[in-house]
Parts: C-alpha cells; sequence; structure tokens
C-alpha cells in the first residue's frame, strides 16, 4: 500500500505537549519537513527558546540546545560561527524575540548571521498563562491588561517583519500564517526558503509565522483561527518583507 | 609571536589572549568595558589570521550566550569582561553550568558597586566565588598575582574547564591586566578531552545530542544537581592551588591572593626584618578554596591577616576555613585604592600585638 502522509523523519516519537487546538504541532512539523526535503537533518542544529516551545529539544530529532529566554539569536549565532557547515535554526516566540530578545534579534539580523530565524506569533505569553506579548494587539485582553491593551498605557504591539525588513543586514523577512490550508502550505513554503538561503550561504532569514493560541485567548480553536483572519492578520499582514537575492535579480531585469 | 622559550614583555592582559590561542581558543566573543579590552583588540587582530572567530557581541549578554553556543558545540571559547559586564554575562554563567558545558570566562574587576570605576578591585570574589548567577553552581575561580600567571593560569583554565566540564573564572584585577611583566610560554600544556556530548549535527550516525539545563521534574533535576557537586568535590580535592611564603615559623599569616598578595609578600618581608615572624599564603585557586593549608596554619600561627581590594569578602573564607581558631583581622582599601606594603606592615604588627 503506498504511504501517501507520514510522520516527518526530523520529529521524533514524543508526544507534543502542547495545549489542544494549539498551531505549534503545525509548525514543528512544517521546520520539520523542510529539514526533510532539503535533507538535512544530520547537519541541523536546533536552538529551543523559552515559552512554550521550550521543550523543543525533545521533538526535533536534530542535535538541540536550550538557550536562555530571549538569547536563542546569540546562541544560535556562537554554535553557527564555530560550525558553518551545519544549519542552524531558532524556534522562538513573541515574548522571547520580541520583548526580552529582542536586542539578539536586531542584531543577529543586522549582522545578517546566517542562521534561520522561525518567531511564533501568538500575540500572548503562552507558557506562564496569558500575559500581554509585545504582540498583543491593541484592546486585546490578557491576563496583565485585564481591560484590554491601552496603548497610551503600554504602548503599540511591535511589528517585527517591518521593523526589521528597515535594516541593511537580513536576507529575508517574511510573515505567513497556519490559520488555514492554504495559508499553511504558503508557510512551510516560506520556512524551506529560509533553510535553503541558509544552505546557499545567504545569510539571516526570519519567518514570523502568525499562529493562535486558544487556551490563554479563551477560544476555542475554531474561533482562535477565525481571530488570526479577523484581528490578527489586518495588524499583520502577511507576505514578504524582505528578499535581498529576489531584489538584486528584479533590479538585473 | 613569541617561540615558546622567548621571553616577551607583555600586558597582563594581552598576555590571557596570547595564552588562549595557544592553548587551543579560536572562538571569542566579548564587548568592550575597561580595565580588560585589550582581550578584545587582540583576538579582534589574531584571530581572523589563525582561522579563528573573533566578534564583537552586542551586549555582554549575547557574548555570554554565544560562548554558550559555542561551547555547547565542542569548542574552546571565551569571553572577557569588567565586573559591572560580568554582572550581566551571570544568567549565561548559570545556563553554561546547568548544561555542563566547559567555558573560559576572565573577570579584569574594577572597583564597584554599580558603575563603580575603572581602577582595580577584588570586589567581585563573592561573586565569583559563591555565584553570581542562579541556581546552585561552582565556577573554579583562579586568582593571578602576576602577568605569567595571567598567561599560564589561562592554559590550565581552559584544561580544568574541559575535564570538568564548567566555566573557569580568572579572578584579575586591573593592575595586573595593564601592567607589563616579562614572560615565556614555555609551560603551555594543551590537553585535549573528548566531547561526545557537543553538538555536531547528528550526520545520520547518532541519536541527537541535547544540551540543556530545563529539568521538569524535580527527581531529575535533584539527581543532576546532585551528579554535579559529586564532580565539583573531585574538583575541590585535587586542583586547589596555593602558593606559601616564609610560613615555615610563621606566628601572623597574612592571606591575599592576586595584587595584594604582591603588596602583602613585600609587607611580610619588611616584617621579618624587625622580627616579626610573618608568612604568606596566597590562594591561586579561589574556589576550590585552600582550606586544607589554612587550617593547618590555624594551628601554627597566632593570628590571620585577610588583605583585600574590597570591604573583605575573602576574610569570611579565611574564618571558614580556620574554623575562627584563631583570629582574623582585615587590612584593606577598596573602590579602586590599593594598600601600602606599610599599611599591611602595621596590619601585621597590630595582630603581632594581639590588636585584632
Amino acid at each position: 500500500m503506498a504511504v501517501v502522509f507520514q510522520k516527518p523523519k526530523s520529529l521524533t516519537d514524543a508526544v507534543l505537549h502542547y495545549c489542544p487546538g494549539c498551531p505549534h504541532g503545525i509548525i514543528h512539523r512544517l521546520v520539520a519537513e523542510a529539514i526533510d526535503s532539503l535533507g538535512i537533518e544530520g547537519e541541523a542544529i536546533g536552538v529551543a527558546p523559552v515559552g512554550c516551545a521550550v521543550m523543543a529539544y525533545d521533538y526535533f530529532a536534530c542535535d538541540m540546545i536550550e538557550a536562555a529566554h530571549g538569547r536563542a539569536p546569540a546562541t544560535a549565532t556562537g554554535i553557527k560561527r564555530c560550525r558553518p557547515d551545519n544549519i542552524v535554526f531558532t524556534y522562538q516566540g513573541d515574548g522571547d524575540l520580541a520583548s526580552i530578545g529582542m536586542a539578539e534579534t536586531v542584531h543577529a539580523a543586522a549582522r545578517n548571521e546566517n542562521i534561520t530565524v522561525i518567531f511564533v506569533n501568538n500575540a500572548i505569553y503562552g507558557m506562564t498563562g496569558g500575559q500581554m506579548a509585545p504582540t498583543s494587539l491593541p484592546g486585546q485582553v490578557t491576563q496583565t491588561s485585564p481591560y484590554g491593551r491601552d496603548v497610551a498605557h503600554c504602548g503599540w504591539p511591535i511589528k517585527v517583519c517591518e521593523m526589521l525588513a528597515a535594516l541593511e543586514g537580513p536576507e529575508y523577512v517574511a510573515r505567513v500564517a497556519v490559520n488555514n490550508v492554504k495559508n499553511v502550505k504558503a508557510a512551510g513554503k516560506a520556512i524551506q526558503k529560509a533553510f535553503q538561503n541558509q544552505m546557499d550561504k545567504k545569510g539571516f532569514s526570519l519567518i514570523e509565522v502568525v499562529s493562535a493560541c486558544p487556551t490563554n485567548w479563551g477560544m476555542t480553536p475554531q474561533k482562535a483561527l477565525e481571530w488570526v483572519e479577523s484581528d490578527m492578520l489586518p495588524y499583520y499582514p502577511l507576505g514578504v518583507y524582505k528578499d535581498r537575492t529576489a531584489a538584486k535579480e528584479g533590479e538585473a531585469k | 609571536m613569541a617561540e615558546k622559550t622567548e621571553r616577551v614583555l607583555m600586558k597582563g592582559n594581552e598576555a590571557i589572549a596570547e595564552a588562549a590561542i595557544r592553548a587551543g581558543c579560536r572562538h571569542y566573543f566579548g564587548y568592550p568595558i575597561t580595565p580588560q579590552t585589550e582581550i578584545a583588540a587582540y583576538m579582534a587582530k589574531k584571530m581572523p589570521k589563525i582561522g579563528g572567530v573573533f566578534l564583537q557581541a552586542e551586549s555582554e549578554i549575547a557574548s555570554i550566550n554565544m560562548v554558550y553556543g559555542a561551547a555547547a558545540a565542542g569548542m574552546r571559547v571565551m569571553t572577557s569582561s569588567s565586573s559591572p559586564g560580568i554582572s550581566l554575562k551571570s544568567e549565561g554563567l548559570s545556563y553554561i553550568a546547568g548544561s555542563d558545558v566547559p567555558a573560559f570566562v576572565v573577570n579584569v574587576q574594577r572597583g564597584g558597586p554599580g558603575l563603580g570605576g575603572i581602577q582595580p578591585s577584588q570586589s567581585d570574589y563573592f561573586q565569583a566565588t559563591k555565584g553570581g548567577g542562579h541556581g546552585d553552581y561552582r565556577m573554579i575561580v583562579l586568582a593571578p598575582a602576576s602577568v605569567q600567571e595571567m598567561a599560564s593560569l589561562t592554559v590550565k583554565g581552559f584544561n580544568l574547564a574541559d575535564k570538568y566540564l564548567m566555566t573557569t573564572m580568572i579572578l584579575a584585577d586591573g593592575t595586573i591586566g595593564q601592567m607589563m611583566e616579562p614572560i615565556t610560554f614555555e609551560d603551555v600544556q594543551v590537553e585535549a578531552y573528548d566531547k561526545p556530548w557537543a553538538l555536531t549535527g547528528t550526520k545520520g550516525q547518532r541519536k541527537h545530542n541535547i544540551v540543556n539545563s530545563l529539568y521538569l521534574k524535580s527527581d531529575e533535576l535533584e539527581r543532576k544537581n546532585f551528579e554535579r557537586y559529586a564532580r565539583y568535590k573531585v574538583v575541590e580535592e585535587n586542583e586547589v592551588l596555593y602558593e606559601e611564603y616564609g610560613m615555615e615559623d610563621a606566628e601572623i599569616c597574612v592571606v591575599a591572593f592576586g595584587i595584594a598578595a604582591r603588596v602583602a609578600k613585600n609587607a611580610v618581608a619588611a616584617a621579618r626584618k624587625e622580627g616579626v615572624k610573618a608568612g604568606l599564603i596566597r590562594p591561586i585557586t579561589l574556589w576550590p578554596f585552600p582550606k586544607k593549608v589554612l587550617r593547618q596554619a590555624a594551628d601554627q600561627v597566632k593570628a590571620f591577616v585577610s588583605v583585600e581590594l574590597n570591604m573583605g569578602q575573602m576574610i569570611e573564607d579565611v574564618r571558614l576555613a580556620t574554623e575562627c581558631r584563631k583570629p582574623v583581622s582585615l587590612c584593606n582599601r577598596a573602590g579602586g585604592m590599593i594598600p601600602s606594603p606599610g599599611q599591611v606592615l602595621d596590619s601585621i604588627r597590630e595582630a603581632q600585638k594581639g590588636v585584632c
């Protein structure tokens, strides 16, 4: 019988700890599928964040390290500078990447560090139980913004892709989503490109994956995916924000 | 670069950098801070020429986490900083300890707290020997008292880090970092250790390696801590280093490390000239602390004088090691000031008189 669907080789058999309806499982799969299809499992070294994906080291079958909160791009830099022939990626959430680790993110991008960053934006701190994130939307109710995020009090959510695209450094910056099949497929392609860029020694690639957190948003999984479409994507439009190679080719034409 | 037996005149900071390269370190990550920036400058110049990596990080925090990554990748790697920068690195030092990877870190101390000053100090003794970062962990702490020791303890530090899978810290100060003395590199012995735990990529040949300090199961985390402390116990048994001077018949034992020991040695010699039987014990490893020799000295001498460039930090370990059997007095300067041999001599005289 022909096998039409199976677990990627780059995922272990460990049972994921994520909540029911959490898209982290989908995003893990997309990363693993990209690694499988590029044939780089034996070369890959992943850096897990602090946050919901903290135990990603148990799920990816490649060599893994667990970084301090926000420091994954620095840790990845240390690895990549030592082992430039390995494929080094980070997998980080919004609190990790855009709040406590913003300096590491910006400077890794500015250096065009030849790593791949998978940035999962679900607009909330999940692991600690649903506090306001740097990407929580204006008016969004969280444990630490119980009356809704008041931008006059705590400022505006950060658009990471738009910000990084303003830097000379990075090779590729794109925002994707995993709220429907079409978007999941596009996300998979973008993630694969982000790894391919590293193999081609092009430099820093960051894929922001707009995700959902049904548990901490207080929604059913289905309602959460609808909220991604209705509320998240208008503030965080999908698209490629920077693609240096494509831009150069465009100029050449 | 100097030949093996050639004597060269070097700054303490440069001696560390050159010795690190000779010890096989090819990866340096750092951030500028006085009074240790010569280390970074030396590495920036040398590393690209020998196939190594020098990278100026965006912060102390980033640089120690780069060290964490490089150490996990199995490399001999280092960073260097001075007191305020070491505070920032402390989180990373805790992760490195919790992940049992070897790292080499230099603290060329300046006066504190806060931004403090840029003059020499020993006020990070507590931070270096008692933790600094969170959680139960130790670092091997080496205290050079000369430019030659800056070099030789650097080589030893890399070896010890790899041997025991922990951080070795050189706890120097601005004086030794900045002063120049003739040194040789003839004692460089590089020990090689297998690193089967390193992140290299599985190459499809083995199960994946995980470098990690997270253990959500309490019993497992407890077990890791006990295992780590069993290893520390071996360090305490085998790696203590100290120097004794004039201790054979000493009645007053001066205890001092680093640049303070250089001053203290002069004072001990001066005391002997005027008939006071003084001696010096100079801890070279601040952790593991030379407890046994101090405990033995407590049966011999009348009193101890702890000479420090801080408000009295090592003195606590001297009291613990001697089990408070004899009085221990403090002779100190702080904030970047250094005691004169005369001040130390006064303290020795007072101790002799029993005025402690």
